[in-house]
């Protein structure tokens, strides 16, 4: 009988070319990578150290300023310089230098398709699942390796399979549905594992909200998380589906490590509260909490879909007195929407700080930063000590319905 | 790497993130020197000052969790630190500490037992001994041993390239 696939084991036996199971150490190619500001001037010299004269492909290279941009200490524009400068020696032709957040640009921009293998300078890389590729972050050592010779190392993970059947409630977004998973799985729970996601309330799901779920995965630990492609994958991307992508899914007989089965309407509006992210908690359980400041944004939940939300929340509404409320639409393309269709609008005259495309507050550095024993609901995906100013900062993670409801009201709130 | 050594050992829980051990608003600094002394402030701001030549980390699981940022390995390896001992380690910090050549080891029992302060001896890829107790250790892979001997992965690349 021939051995039965997950599909992380079909995408990458399908790029070494061979039969693979779990645990195998496989050297893949490379269908596209991802380094930001952060870490060009890092990889740059990792780079020339280790004696290389060229990139392998220039073509399937993509460097994005998000992190810093704008610059916020007179520090920052080194890494654009020094980014521009091996833009220039190495002839890289994909470069963004203020278009948005990396994870958001990677899919938006038709960089990653179904059954790519892509890999990111950052953790959040597990974001392009979304599309049913495969994808992973390293750190700059390998990717300054990858850049020379096109391939990595990788072990071919175990599945732990999820299954959503039914539907949500209308409350409930993506968003709260990846923070229980995440409590139930805790934060080392899926350490070295994919995720592969299925059931009809998934199928329903939005790419938008896909993208949600695939790129907190890593916050269980798990090496990337995948969703099969389907029909709203091919719009997304702007493609056809090839006989391929249409059976890219986990065969009937594949092994997975364990499944998991939730029931939709099960799933409520839920926080991670400070300061870990599986330390999972219903909204309706946190009363009393005052809040200083909401913050909407970030590539787990700065997509238009995220923006509307709150949008609709907030039309013809202000916000709490003392609230500052700050939103980060992901890329300029969504903020272009937005713009367009009224939604910047709305959360202008509610009172809140719209501010321009990039990773802003989410990576502490810019846009917001907060003082000891201060309070936020924030859609981002970590709430580490110190990820956005003081260590004494509680950060609560929510849903974009849960942090405009909070906003309004001035304490934690669900929609 | 030398297959058995002593070592002082400092104590840290779980969960111990990547934001703990080097907090984003020190990493635009210029060099990991520059970084290394704000290494697990948030957690213990006094703890780098401490740490010496030589010294192991000793934590509980998941120790790395976080983002990808590869000075995390390489500040703890800057700090002089001979290798990390933990119930699990997150996934990139693993990659990127072996690519940096410093020896990560999984236990998930010494955690509990060992002392701030204390000598451990470990012996690289059989186990670790403390208080007249033995803890066993995995063997590593051969390819990540590869690395790790050739001192890290841009070592092994200069090698392949002829340098």
């Amino acid at each position: 009988m021939i051995r039965q696939h997950t599909v992380i084991e079909k995408i990458i036996g399908r790029n070494a070319g061979y039969d693979v199971k779990p645990g195998d150490i496989v050297t893949v190619s490379a269908d596209r990578v991802m380094i930001h500001d952060i870490f060009i001037p890092f990889v740059s010299g990792k780079f020339e150290e280790m004696g290389f004269k060229n990139v392998w492909d220039p073509e399937k290279i993509v460097l994005i300023y998000d992190h810093l941009v704008p610059a916020s200490t007179t520090d920052d524009t080194r890494h654009f310089r020094e980014g521009d400068a091996f833009v220039k020696k190495y002839g890289l032709i994909h470069v963004h230098r203020s278009d948005g957040i990396c994870h958001q640009l990677m899919t938006e921009q038709g960089y990653v398709r179904p059954l790519d293998i892509a890999f990111g300078t950052d953790s959040h890389t597990t974001t392009y699942g979304c599309v049913g590729a495969f994808s992973s972050g390293i750190g700059y050592t390998e990717m300054a390796g990858i850049l020379g010779t096109g391939e990595l190392w990788v072990r071919v993970p175990e599945t732990i399979k999820i299954e959503i059947d039914g539907s949500f409630q209308d409350n409930v977004m993506p968003k709260d549905v990846i923070l229980r998973i995440i409590g139930d799985l805790t934060a080392a729970g899926a350490t070295y594992k994919a995720l592969e996601f299925t059931g009809t309330a998934v199928l329903e799901m939005s790419v938008a909200g896909r993208m949600t779920m695939s790129n907190m995965a890593v916050e269980a630990g798990a090496k990337c998380a995948i969703f099969s492609p389907d029909e709203k994958t091919a719009e997304y991307c702007g493609i056809e589906l090839t006989d391929e992508m249409k059976e890219l899914k986990g065969d009937h007989d594949a092994v997975y490590e364990r499944v998991i089965k939730y029931d939709a309407a099960s799933f409520v509006p839920v926080c991670a509260c400070p300061s870990q992210v599986d330390d999972i908690k219903p909204v309706s359980e946190l009363t009393e909490i005052t809040v200083d400041q909401v913050f909407i944004g970030s590539c787990t939940n700065g997509r238009y879909e995220d923006l509307l939300a709150a949008a609709e929340i907030l039309k013809g509404k202000k916000i709490a007195p003392f609230m500052r409320l700050i939103v980060t639409p992901a890329s300029r393309d969504i903020y272009r929407k937005a713009l367009g269709d009224g939604l910047i609008d709305i959360l202008m005259d509610a009172g809140a700080i719209v501010t321009h495309p990039g990773c802003g507050l989410c990576c502490g550095r810019t846009g917001g930063i907060m003082a000891d024993d201060e309070v936020i609901v924030a859609t981002n995906n970590r709430n580490f000590l110190g990820r956005m100013g003081s260590s004494k900062v509680r950060i609560y993670l929510a849903s974009p319905k849960t942090a405009a409801m909070t906003a309004l009201k001035g304490y934690i709130s669900e929609a | 790497m030398s297959s058995s050594f002593k070592a002082k050992v400092f104590v840290l829980g779980d969960d111990i993130d990547t934001d703990i051990i080097i907090p984003t608003d020190y990493l635009a600094l210029p060099t990991i020197d520059d970084m290394k002394k704000y290494a697990f402030s948030p957690l213990r701001p006094e703890l780098a000052g401490l740490i010496g030549e030589g010294d192991v980390i000793v934590a509980g699981k998941n120790f790395g969790c976080g983002s990808s940022r590869e000075q995390a390995p390489e500040i703890i390896k800057a700090l002089g630190v001979r290798a990390v001992i933990a119930g699990s380690f997150a996934r990139i910090f693993f990659r990127n500490a072996i690519n940096n050549g410093l020896l990560l080891i999984e236990n998930d029992t010494l955690s509990k037992d060992v002392k701030e302060g204390d000598e451990i001896e470990v012996q690289v890829g059989e186990a670790i001994l403390y208080n007249d107790k033995r803890y066993e250790v995995a063997s590593l892979p051969e390819n990540i041993l590869e690395i790790l001997n050739a001192g890290g992965l841009v070592n092994a690349m200069r090698k392949r390239n002829g340098l």
